[in-house]
């Protein structure tokens, strides 16, 4: 990996918190269209949308995460990643800015076994003040 | 029987680069992580289809040798071989031979005539876990094997106390003049010292027969320093290493000799860079990389017709333009009309061009039923239908290795020797018919033997063993369920591994091969009787006729080829019995499968009449039960992505022409 993107995240919102996705798996940004809803698919997969002639699944990060869902509204975003030839736009609330983690600023993740949604998260950044939520796409995207 | 093999040489220089492609990134990548064994599993496959390939064309040495990369692969699957670094070390010396013998083949159409012997030595002494003396032999290789000449040389050199250096050069990929700048390098190198030796030698160096990565041994009394500084003068050099080395021509390695490697940093660092975002790019454009170097050759006449078409598109262009000046309805109308037409001519014609006879595929079969029944002792018949077929390229290349592994298991397990044959009452001598034809959008390749099929009891006692399924679920199984079990990963009947087939990679991989571009593979078999094989392919992957239907407020689409029908039916024609909703259609009863339903949709429809798309599979029928028509009309398809590849009943997608998507059904897994 090119080290000027190693450390680098796209950072977004989903409720009040905010979180981060390596730059390196980031391929757009987009405003959210309307989906075409996908019979059979888990929850979480709210569609497929044409994004330049291209058919890109649609993930609900905030109903992956467990988290109440809301409706889509003006600014809303859908971030286009692409993690092992898999496409998907991930739904979140808004994105707001690309920041540089270092290594040494990225703690791990809290053990709390009781809750299941700690798996998706690889590490918690601190970038001055602010705590970053740094997700596995890996893990995110698993079917 | 003489076959003009040239044409096949192509093809399997081409398959054979691309296998070698993908173990090689599987190789580096198992070097990373051992454990992977998933890795392993596609080398062992590539190295399967390799052998097939190889002895296919009659080139035995490669066949040896991939032969014994696979068992000892094999080896390292059950767990009865530790996957070494001095393993993986001799997996690799193996892939550069096979690789060598590729591209011997490629340039000169004839195998090499070295056996492998000492590779294949070496192989089976790690099945023996034998320890082997690798480390010795790579040593004396990395520096090229010098003779006796250079180490006296070398020898000489010391009493009279000169350096030794092996100065390693590696020219920009961006130079163009190789030889040249290897020239000046030599020229350089001899202002200060004697070059004794170079590798590859002078001659190939001016001839350009290298990459861009030579070796020298200098003997100078100048200081490394001195001459990496005069070498770094040089431009389009990306790195150079200079290191002393021994009489015997290995590299001093001493501790305080700190400055050992010296490297042209700034280049190095580029070139590391330059590297890393092209082993991305290359990740990405993988697939669309691997298809740059097929071709296809094409009929003048097709060509031409493409010409005529693209003509006229450009005169309908115009006349549009003119048009949109003096608007006029009715002319308008016409003149999309005929664009459609001239849209649909071009579809036609290109996928024309992308057409190529199956005959390319059938014709390497000959010979290799002909090589394995000698070699089986047995006598075989092989007839060939359809040759004519024409089917995309694309799928051309995919349906090779399937058929393949198809014929072969059909010689070794299904015929029978001819002594059994006539003790059964049969000719003596075995029939395999390959059959090709066009069924509406698909192509339907048939491989029937008249061997002994196999038994139903057998399959399902050997599933139960292999513990795919339990004793209970054997019981309740179909027959058409059983024959299914044959597809399995890590299912195979034969109890002893041949040169020919019976490893267990072989249905699952046809089979998987054939999904993966939208086809289907049924098998058909009655013991004593035969087998017979039924693979259906797409004739082309990328553009359909569809029906376009309504479900509640979604729009669907159909593939037309797939559809008999369209039809009202009354409410009441429409029975349940078992659960199962059927009704009677042309004498027929087929099930009757409530879409809305399935896709999870309210059902709006409350009328008496129900309008029914009648579609088929193969001989089965099924009515699916719609709310409204749209109509016909061609879609391109969309795949739906690796992410939603398990979602059931949908093929992909489509975008219409007000930019939405609708669904493509799978009828294949609706009936």
């Amino acid at each position: 990996m090119p080290s000027e993107m190693e450390n680098k995240y796209v950072i977004f919102k989903l409720d009040k918190e905010y979180y981060g996705i390596p730059i390196a798996n980031v391929l757009s940004i987009e405003r959210i269209g309307v989906p075409t809803r996908i019979p059979n698919a888990p929850k979480y997969v709210k569609g497929v949308i044409n994004l330049r002639g291209e058919v890109i699944p649609i993930v609900d990060l905030r109903c992956k995460l467990g988290m109440e869902e809301i409706d889509l509204n003006s600014s809303g975003r859908i971030i286009v990643v692409s993690v092992n030839e898999i496409v998907v736009g991930l739904i979140v609330d808004s994105s707001s800015e690309v920041l540089e983690i270092d290594k040494e600023n990225i703690d791990k993740p809290p053990t709390d076994s009781g809750n299941q949604y700690i798996e998706y998260i690889n590490g918690i950044g601190k970038v001055s003040n602010r705590l970053i939520i740094l997700l596995d796409l890996i893990k995110i995207l698993e079917y | 029987m003489d076959f003009h093999m040239d044409q096949y040489m192509n093809l399997f220089v081409e398959e054979a680069k691309e296998h070698l492609q993908n173990m090689n990134d599987a190789l580096l990548e198992l070097e990373r992580d051992t454990s992977n064994i998933s890795l392993i599993d596609e080398i062992f496959r590539i190295a399967h289809t390799l052998k097939g390939m190889s002895g296919t064309m009659g080139f035995s040495n490669m066949a040896n040798l991939t032969h014994e990369m696979e068992n000892v692969l094999q080896g390292i699957k059950n767990k009865e071989v530790e996957l070494g670094e001095d393993v993986i070390d001799v997996i690799f010396e193996c892939f550069d031979a096979v690789d060598n013998s590729v591209n011997l083949i490629a340039s000169t159409g004839k195998e090499s005539e070295d056996k492998h012997e000492e590779l294949i030595e070496k192989l089976k002494s790690i099945l023996k876990k034998d320890s082997i003396v690798v480390d010795h032999e790579t040593d004396d290789e990395s520096i090229g094997g010098f003779d006796k000449y250079v180490t006296n040389i070398l020898q000489e050199a010391e009493r009279r106390g000169l350096n030794r250096y092996n100065i390693e050069v590696t020219l920009s990929p961006k130079c163009m003049l190789k030889s040249a700048r290897a020239f000046i390098v030599f020229s350089t190198l001899e202002t200060m010292g004697e070059i004794i030796y170079s590798n590859p030698s002078v001659e190939d160096i001016e001839d350009e027969k290298f990459d861009f990565y030579f070796s020298v041994i200098l003997l100078s009394d100048a200081s490394d320093k001195k001459i990496y500084e005069e070498l770094n003068k040089i431009s389009e050099i990306d790195n150079i290493v200079i290191s002393p080395i021994d009489n015997m021509g290995k590299e001093i390695l001493q501790e305080d000799y700190s400055q050992k490697i010296i490297e042209k940093d700034a280049t190095q660092h580029s070139s590391k860079k330059d590297g890393a975002t092209k082993s991305d790019i290359d990740s990405r454009v993988n697939n669309r990389e691997s298809k740059v170097g097929k071709t296809v050759r094409v009929d003048i006449e097709r060509l031409d017709n493409l010409m005529n078409l693209v003509s006229e598109l450009i005169i309908i262009k115009t006349r549009m333009d003119d048009l949109s000046e003096v608007s006029n309805k009715e002319n308008m109308a016409e003149a999309i009309e005929y664009l459609e037409r001239i849209t649909t001519s071009l579809h036609d014609a290109v996928m024309k061009v992308r057409m190529v006879p199956i005959e390319r595929v059938f014709n390497r079969f000959p010979r290799m039923v002909r090589d394995l029944s000698k070699e089986l002792n047995k006598e075989i018949n092989l007839e060939m239908y359809g040759e004519d077929t024409e089917v995309d390229r694309t799928v051309i290349d995919e349906i090779g290795d399937p058929l393949i592994h198809i014929i072969r298991n059909s010689i070794d397990h299904g015929i029978e020797t001819p002594e059994d044959r006539v003790a059964k009452g049969k000719p003596k001598k075995g029939t395999i018919v390959l059959k090709a034809y066009p069924d509406g959008n698909n192509v339907v390749i048939e491989v029937i033997d008249d061997g002994r099929g196999i038994d139903s009891d057998k399959i399902v006692e050997r599933a139960i063993e292999k513990g795919l399924i339990t004793r209970e679920e054997g019981e309740m199984l179909s027959q058409d369920e059983i024959h299914s079990l044959l597809f399995l990963p890590g299912f195979s009947t034969s109890k002893e591994v041949s040169d020919v087939s019976g490893r267990g990679v072989g249905l699952d991989v046809v089979k998987s091969k054939i999904e993966s571009i939208n086809g289907s593979v049924e098998i058909d078999t009655e013991l004593d009787k035969g087998t017979k094989f039924i693979i259906r392919i797409p004739l082309t992957l990328a553009i359909i006729q569809a029906l376009l239907i309504k479900l509640a407020h979604e729009i669907y689409a159909i593939p037309l080829s797939s559809i008999t029908e369209i039809t009202v039916i009354n409410k009441n024609d429409i029975r349940n019995i078992q659960g199962q909703e059927i009704t009677l259609y042309r004498g027929k009863t087929i099930p009757v499968v409530r879409l809305n339903n399935l896709m999870g949709l309210e059902v709006e429809n409350d009328s008496d009449e129900c309008t029914v798309v009648v579609v088929r599979k193969g001989e089965k029928q099924a009515g699916l039960l719609v709310d409204s028509l749209i109509g016909q009309q061609e879609i391109v398809i969309k795949p739906l992505g690796k992410y939603l590849s398990n979602i059931k009943y949908l093929s992909g997608a489509t975008i219409l022409g007000n930019g939405n998507i609708s669904l493509i059904l799978d009828v294949n897994s609706l009936i």
